[in-house]
């Protein structure tokens, strides 16, 4: 019985969104200052939806989305920086949020790494060339 | 002799990354958002009340000095509704339950109450995600532990089964310390 109500649930998934308000006011609505609605833009298309999450908020349709479009639209208009909303996304949700690399502890590897391959790799390909040489 | 030695380096990283992959693999996907803001106090908001029955919800009713159970939930939300016998037994132990209806109406909250009960001494009406923004909380439903300050200390994700009932009550007797 438990397995079956699990199933139901995972099948309902979509349903789980699905609220019948209208959408927030900035939801679907550019800000008429075109710099503005760029850079409200640009901001948008590197913040992860939380409800459907391998899109980005401004491709999502979700009302969560929607909901924070708005909220950045807000922001923007009342002049806060792009990267300080990002900063107050990351205090509430964690890096998760964001889809912009960030350089930390945890990530370095990822940066030194490659660099450390190619630096090996040259140095194997010099070496062979030398020595057919 | 030198082939050789490069060529069993070569073979344990592989194996090296395979066990990685296999050890990755075998553990269950988690894809829940963590708050960030365990630890700290819930952020300034007012919200209308959601029903006419129950007041509204403020961050100054949660600093009130007693613990309690923050419920994020909608009545469209499916899971919501299949927590609704837990959060009854919650309150019926001496939780104190407030609650955050997340994009919703009224006539509709009516009605799930009618259906599954109503265990929240207040509920909020939050039509624009405003304050699942502020506490860090991803979907519907959650349930955060808050303490007498206003601080949360816990949040538990998605539906509480009837096995999480005594962890959110010891965490909530925790709070109270």
């Amino acid at each position: 019985m438990r397995w079956l109500v699990a199933l139901l649930l995972a099948l309902s998934a979509p349903a789980f969104a699905n609220d019948t308000m209208p959408p927030a006011p900035y939801a679907y609505r550019q800000l008429d200052d075109p710099q503005l609605e760029a850079k409200a833009q640009a901001l948008m298309e590197t913040l992860r939806c939380l409800t459907c999450q391998s899109q980005s908020i401004a491709d999502s349709d979700a009302s969560m989305a929607g909901d924070m479009r708005s909220e950045i639209r807000e922001r923007i208009a009342a002049g806060e920086t792009p990267e300080h909303i990002r900063q107050w996304l990351i205090g509430r949700y964690g890096d998760y949020i964001s889809y912009q690399p960030r350089v930390t502890s945890a990530t370095w590897p990822l940066f030194v790494v490659p660099v450390l391959l190619a630096v090996l790799g040259a140095l194997i390909v010099l070496h062979r060339f030398r020595r057919r040489a | 002799m030198k082939g050789v030695r490069w060529s069993l380096w070569v073979l344990a990283a592989f194996a090296a990354l395979v066990g990685l992959f296999a050890l990755q693999l075998s553990r269950p996907k988690n894809d829940t958002v963590q708050s960030a803001m365990i630890g700290q106090a819930v952020p300034p908001f007012a919200l209308d009340a959601a029903v006419p029955e129950r007041p509204g919800l403020a961050t100054a009713d949660l600093a009130d000095g007693t613990p309690h159970l923050l419920n994020v939930f909608a009545s469209w939300c499916v899971p919501c509704a299949a927590e609704a016998p837990q959060l009854a037994a919650l309150e019926r132990q001496g939780a104190p339950i407030v609650a955050v209806a997340v994009r919703d109406r009224p006539e509709d909250l009516e009605v799930f109450f009618q259906r599954y009960g109503n265990p929240f001494s207040r509920v909020g009406k939050d039509d624009l995600s405003r304050v699942q923004f502020l506490i860090g909380s991803a979907g519907v439903p959650e349930t955060f532990v808050v303490d007498g300050k206003g601080v949360i200390r816990h949040q538990h994700i998605g539906e509480i089964r009837p096995e999480d009932v005594p962890d959110l009550l010891r965490r909530l007797e925790e709070a109270r310390g």
